[in-house]
């Protein structure tokens, strides 16, 4: 492709952790949403399991709270460029609540739901083995609403539309279907590291 | 790329569709700065797709060792339009804005991709309500012109904000367009200084099925709160948050 006339780089040479495409936004955190931020309170959350699982499970925020906890601290990356660097999520593994509801052999994908109605799809691959949590805390603080709380699903190796806020639901499938943002041309998977942004990329 | 009517865009890109968008380059035919920190380019772009009102672009530039930087623009123009046109505000020390500001000139090519956004768009057909604070009228823009150009400006309504006139793009668009405008620091005649206001919104929103919120992140979140406080359904709000900033 062309060299644009005129450009040149503005800032330092990207530190190595950042994606192709992606840039170091600091200490802020973007704000990105399609819709209206829902206010939800601690109470009358919940979490659930369900779809090809042995065991349906669903959890309130009370019960939530019992079970071990795990923490992420590392990088964040968002399909609109910024990436975060050293940010810190406190919760619970997505493993931990696998186990509890016992997937099927066939399941193999997985759609998050938010209360709001928003979904997205993950290869069940994808939020296992210590690469997917429920958080409700970031940097010793309670998330706040606009970033997804009380509780949203962080699956910190994909772009940061898969970690969807105000999650509710986990539903275990056999086949792959597109959730909101992939259904409106956003990629199936969004591994920042191959930029797979939009439909058609790699 | 003539204009078509709504029916057979509604076809083109009837949902099921890949959504896949390749980059194509785009030409600046006209630049020109319709105030110190705003600049508006209209661009030929090579195998152009139709685009909805609402949707946006990717712009890529690149550097002579490889370094690229990109970053999305609503597009203002309609699908009428035989140009796609930008309208980007410079931001302080911006990488791309104040590139595109100060550096290009009409004759350059730039890298785009486009369009994108398939949620942020207006379908030409439902009564809509456009809440946009300063940049963020830029898509309304496209929706206005798309309207008029369908003969159905009376399905749009548009509440613009500015903190002061000067800070408006489109200003007179708007004004012909019959947008309500509320500039939150310059009083005017008819209106104190001061942000939009639920007696503001609420005429506005009889009859609308869908809103469209956009601008800063700060002003997204002002505006969500105005309409879901004003009693609009909130699964019905739309939102595109413009720039870095945010909590
Ligand atoms: C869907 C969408 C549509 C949009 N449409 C429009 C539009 O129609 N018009 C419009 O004007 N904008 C629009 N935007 C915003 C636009 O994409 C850019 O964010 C904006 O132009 C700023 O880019 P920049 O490169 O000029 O600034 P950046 O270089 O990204 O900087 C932004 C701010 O961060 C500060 N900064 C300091 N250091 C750094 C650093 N190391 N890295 C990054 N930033 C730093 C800069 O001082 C600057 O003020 C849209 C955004 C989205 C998501």
């Amino acid at each position: 492709m062309p060299v644009t006339r005129g450009f040149s780089r503005r800032r330092a040479e990207p530190p190595r952790r950042l994606p192709p495409g992606q840039y170091d936004v600091g200490a802020g955190w973007p704000v990105l949403t399609a819709e209206a931020t829902p206010r939800i309170a601690r109470e009358s959350w919940s979490v659930g399991v369900d779809g090809l699982v042995e065991r349906p499970t669903t959890w309130t925020w009370e019960e939530v709270q019992q079970l071990p906890r795990s923490s992420y601290q590392g990088d964040i990356h968002c399909v609109t460029t910024w990436s975060k660097f050293d940010t810190l999520f406190t919760g619970v593994s997505v493993d931990t609540l696998l186990e509890a509801a016992g997937p099927l052999p066939e399941a193999g994908f997985v759609m998050a739901h938010s209360s709001t109605g928003y979904t997205t799809n993950l290869p069940l691959a994808d939020i296992t083995d210590g690469r997917a949590w429920i958080v409700w805390e970031h940097d010793g603080r309670p998330l706040t609403a606009e970033h997804g709380g009380p509780v949203r699903l962080l699956v910190p190796h994909l772009y940061f539309w898969k970690s969807a806020k105000w999650i509710s639901r986990l539903e275990l499938t056999a086949e792959d279907r597109p959730g909101f943002w992939e259904r409106n041309g956003y990629h199936d998977r969004g591994d920042p590291w191959l930029e797979q942004r939009y439909q058609g990329d790699p | 790329m003539t204009g078509g009517d709504a029916v057979a865009l509604e076809d083109e890109f009837a949902p099921g569709g890949t959504g896949a968008t390749a980059w194509t380059t785009g030409r600046i035919i006209t630049k020109e700065l319709p105030a110190p920190h705003l600049v508006r380019l209209r661009l030929h772009v090579e195998d152009r797709q139709r685009h909805w009102p609402g949707q946006h672009y990717l712009l890529r530039l690149r550097a002579p060792d490889d370094y690229t930087a990109q970053r999305s623009y609503s597009v203002a123009s309609d699908d009428s339009d035989p140009l796609v046109e930008l309208l980007v505000e410079r931001l302080p020390d911006g990488e791309v804005s104040e590139f595109l500001a100060d550096v290009a000139e009409v004759g350059d090519v730039l890298e785009m991709r486009g369009p994108i956004g398939r949620w942020f768009r207006w379908d030409t057909r439902t009564p809509a309500l456009c809440l946009v604070g300063g940049t963020g009228v830029v898509p309304a823009i496209s929706m206005i012109r798309a309207a008029r150009h369908l003969g159905r400006s009376d399905l749009l309504r548009v509440l613009a904000v500015a903190r002061t006139p000067e800070e408006l793009p489109y200003a007179e668009e708007l004004a012909r367009a019959g947008a309500t405008i509320a500039f939150t620091r310059h009083a005017t005649s008819t209106r104190p200084a001061g942000p939009p206001t639920a007696a503001e919104v609420a005429p506005l929103l009889a009859g609308a099925e869908v809103a469209y919120v956009c601008g800063s992140s700060r002003f997204a979140g002002f505006g969500e709160e105005l309409l879901v406080g004003s009693g609009f359904r909130p699964e019905a709000i739309r939102v595109e948050r413009f720039g870095v900033t945010g909590s």
